[in-house]
């Protein structure tokens, strides 16, 4: 098993590489030069010199590429081209601010998905069925900012005043010391994601209830709920960790438009500001850290398929 | 208890009485089915498939498929008190019998296995749901007991092993053994050796019956196949589209026949002796003629020597990794003859077939028809060779395109020569269609409205309709019931004499030999280890293992 696990994360490694390739190429692609962004259109030509001296912005692209990636694996990220300061940090604090709502989102949605998927599958064509598979077809139609928008007009302006709109956390000071402003965000990203893990989950579910070995469980005498647990979940979690991967992976990137409206200060809005302010050092660190997220998640979806399938890490016939 | 007192004669452990049992949409699928199960004894539940004769064993666990209601009759146990309705019972109480009391050998051992489970701890579960034993430790024993019962190693390391570890015949072992676990007081097994080749099978029946007679369990046998019956069984039920035609002692049943259904299923069995002519059966072949091979194969012994061989496979070889699938294999085939490829699953019999057709084409080696040299893949080879060699696929659930009608699939490899018109097609189609017995009704239907005997047949059609010299036909009667297999070789036996091709006969099924081959070879992990003409091997077989498939097929 752990030969496989190995393989995978040589792979993730690999693909890691990749990406900070295409990055880098993509942001020197990109038109403007950091030094006359940080310095301004009035600079002297001199000035620009030494800075660019100063940011090695004159050595070969090869060499700067791996100074770049030398830097990120010591967290030396470089400097942020609009604030001059160190990029790490300007970004721990919102890294860590986002990391917060996701870990929220990702703890409500999955467990609460898988139960509601599993309970559709068992009431298949009753009531409770058709309650969650339509309402779950729904949300997942709805795009995240118009779910965001309808939380804010429900709870927080036209309808019930309850909650905080927005997140104003005085700077410096962590975002989890107001969990209220945490509330409508996290909802938001939940509703969103939710729906997609319930349809999996009462898909693959309903297709290994529906197998030989679940039938022969119950003649067996075995207790419906050990059969269920024990018998048919197992095998149903595979593919659905390949869609709860998937939905994290989202969940990274997508934030930023739940982090934009929600004025949230997490890294979707220091990514935004980046772009807006040249700030190539941000964007880069941010790409790469966002392609990160995604390589871990599938990867520990692989873990699940390999856990759940004693045939991928044990051999044949013998 | 009481009832043995009173009749010591019959003393059913199990009884159904005037069972029925509908689809939730109302239409019934059981009519009043009755059979009593004697400890000790098994009795055979015979019919082919969609006669219900799952439904009606599945129904003694008290188990009923989704859309599936119980409308009438009962189930008694005996010695469970005077309530012993099974069916009134409530479902906690019924899964207590389950696993327990009456016990599942399911058809697929593959598929009814958790896969994701160690073998011990599968057949550990049924023993702690049912409370057996007074101890975790008790138990172990027990496992280790039951393995040892079935003829499996039973030591810890065995045990550990997930189901995919295992070979097939080891894996239905352990669902027996699941079975027997809790010594149950009856036992339903619903065609545990479907599937499986001769000699696994004549173990496992082996094992059955060794056990139901040891522990004095009542057997329920649930099969399609008579030969099976009459190695295993008792008493016989045969079922007739959810109604019992005939009923009692196996002896009886099988050599005296009342029921015209039952004479037409015994008919249609083939027989290794070739005595019984399969395919002659009224209802399921009716207007066909009859083509006995052997003449056939005396006058193509002359022609052999005359003419030149036809195919001509020399050297094949193919491996996957480390595994050899095909070793050295060579033979030769006349023109008008046909030739049975027998192996058990794994010996390599399909991949050769591919390997003639091209469909595989990593092989080494040469394929020569008619003295020419055929290129490795399909793709390499000119239109005409491949017209002449022509493939039969084994499921004719597959293979047809369920979005296609008959006409259009037919039309394929006619379409793929782009030399005719429509008309010309339609009018080559149902020529095919002709030689197979299909009329031109069936033209403009989908395969989902054909029974499995038709869509073989279209599928043959399909093959036909370029005038192939050279047919090769991959277990194409295996997914099919007894009499359907009857009507298929008969058709392609007949076809063999009108059009004169070549026919490779792919099985596992070695009762066919007299029926469809004048020649057969004999395959084992991927070298043929005996040829000649069908007579010579089977009278006087050379080989080890030909003696030894000889030896267990199950005959009556």
């Amino acid at each position: 098993m752990m030969p496989i696990i190995l393989r995978r994360l040589a792979t993730s490694v690999l693909i890691l590489l990749a990406v900070s390739v295409l990055v880098f190429v993509a942001t020197l692609l990109l038109p403007g030069d950091p030094a006359q962004a940080i310095l301004g259109q009035q600079a002297t030509p001199e000035r620009l010199a030494a800075l660019r001296e100063q940011m090695n912005l004159n050595d070969p692209v090869w060499q700067r590429y791996l100074t770049w990636l030398g830097g990120l694996f010591i967290g030396d990220f470089g400097v942020s081209a609009a604030s001059g300061g160190a990029v790490s940090a300007l970004l721990g604090e919102r890294i860590g601010a986002s990391l917060v709502l996701l870990v929220a989102a990702g703890a409500i949605s999955i467990p609460v998905g898988l139960l509601l998927g599993t309970y559709s599958a068992l009431r298949r064509g009753r009531a409770g069925d058709h309650i969650a598979t339509g309402t779950s077809l729904v949300l997942a139609a709805l795009p995240e900012f118009v779910i965001g928008i309808a939380l804010v007009t429900l709870f927080s302006t036209t309808v019930f005043t309850i909650l905080p709109s927005v997140t104003m956390a005085p700077p410096g000071e962590p975002v989890w010391n107001y969990p209220q402003q945490l509330i409508l965000p996290t909802l938001t990203l939940v509703l969103v994601v939710t729906p997609y893990i319930i349809r999996m989950m009462r898909a693959t579910m309903l297709e290994v209830l529906e197998s030989g070995y679940v039938e022969m469980a119950r003649l067996k005498g075995v207790p419906e709920r050990q059969v269920i647990l024990k018998h048919a979940l197992p095998h149903a979690l595979s593919p659905v960790a390949q869609v709860v991967a998937i939905q994290l992976a989202w969940m990274a990137g997508g934030v930023v438009v739940v982090e934009f409206l929600f004025r949230y200060p997490g890294i979707g809005q220091a990514l935004v500001d980046a772009v807006t302010n040249r700030d190539v050092q941000v964007v880069q660190v941010l790409a790469i850290l966002i392609a990160a997220v995604y390589i871990v998640v599938n990867l520990l979806a692989d873990v699940v398929g390999i856990l759940t399938n004693p045939k991928l890490r044990t051999g044949g016939a013998r | 208890m009481s009832t043995s007192l009173q009749d010591p004669i019959r003393t059913a452990v199990l009884s159904a009485t005037g069972l029925r049992i509908a689809t939730t949409a109302g239409k019934e699928i059981l009519h009043d089915v009755s059979f009593e199960l004697q400890p000790g004894k098994i009795l055979a539940l015979v019919g082919e498939s969609g006669s219900g004769k799952t439904t009606a064993g599945l129904a003694c666990l008290g188990h009923f498929r989704a859309g599936l209601t119980h409308t009438g009759g009962e189930i008694r146990m005996a010695g469970s008190g005077p309530s012993s309705n099974i069916l009134d019972l409530p479902e906690p109480e019924r899964r207590k019998l389950r696993g327990g009391v009456i016990s599942y050998v399911p058809q697929d051992p593959a598929l009814s296995l958790n896969p994701a489970m160690r073998i011990g701890d599968q057949i550990m579960e049924v023993l702690q749901v049912q409370g057996h034993g007074s101890s975790d430790a008790e138990r172990r024993a027990r496992v280790a007991e039951v393995l040892a019962e079935v003829g499996l190693k039973n030591d810890d390391a065995y045990q550990r092993r997930y189901p995919h570890q295992l070979s097939g015949g080891q894996q239905q072992r352990v669902g027996i053994a699941m079975a027997f676990a809790c010594r149950p007081s009856v036992i339903v097994l619903d065609e545990p050796t479907t599937g499986l080749d001769v000699t696994t099978q004549a173990l496992v029946l082996q094992t059955i019956d060794q056990l139901a007679e040891l522990h004095n369990v009542a057997g329920l046998y649930i099969t399609h196949d008579l030969a099976v019956v009459a190695k295993i069984a008792d008493e016989v039920v045969v079922m007739l589209s959810g109604e019992v035609v005939e009923q009692g002692p196996t002896e009886r049943v099988l050599y005296q026949p009342q029921h015209d259904y039952t004479r037409k299923l015994l008919d249609s069995v083939p027989d290794l002796a070739g005595k019984r002519r399969v395919g002659r059966t009224s209802v399921i072949t009716g207007e066909q003629p009859v083509v006995d091979p052997r003449p056939a194969a005396a006058e193509d012994r002359t022609r052999r020597e005359a003419s030149a061989n036809f195919l001509e496979v020399s050297g094949l070889r193919l491996a996957y990794g480390s595994n050899q699938i095909l070793d050295g294999i060579s033979f030769t085939l006349a023109p008008g003859e046909s030739m049975m490829l027998l192996g058990e699953s794994g010996s390599g019999k399909t991949t050769l077939s591919r390997c003639v057709a091209g469909l595989n084409d990593d092989y080494s080696g040469e394929v020569r028809l008619s003295g020419d040299t055929l290129s490795a893949g399909t793709r390499a080879r000119t239109a005409e060779q491949r017209q002449r060699i022509q493939y039969v696929f084994q499921s004719p659930f597959s293979s047809l395109n369920p979005r296609r009608t008959i006409c259009e699939s037919v039309e394929v490899p006619l379409q793929m020569s782009g030399k005719m018109g429509r008309k010309e097609r339609r009018r080559r189609v149902l020529e095919a269609l002709d030689q197979v017995r299909l009329g031109s009704s069936y033209l403009d239907r989908r395969p989902g409205d054909l029974s499995g005997g038709e869509r073989q047949r279209a599928a043959i059609a399909r093959a036909l309709v370029n005038a192939p010299s050279l047919l090769v036909c991959d277990e194409v009667t295996s997914a099919l019931d007894v009499s359907v297999q009857a009507s298929i070789i008969d058709l392609l036996r007949a076809l063999q004499h009108e059009t004169k091709m070549s026919m490779l006969f792919v099985t596992h099924n070695i009762a066919l030999a007299r029926h469809i081959s004048q020649r057969m070879a004999i395959l084992q992990h991927g070298q043929i280890v005996e040829s000649g003409s069908t007579d010579e091997v089977l009278e006087h077989p050379r080989h080890e293992y030909t003696r030894e498939l000889l030896a267990n097929v199950p005959t009556f």
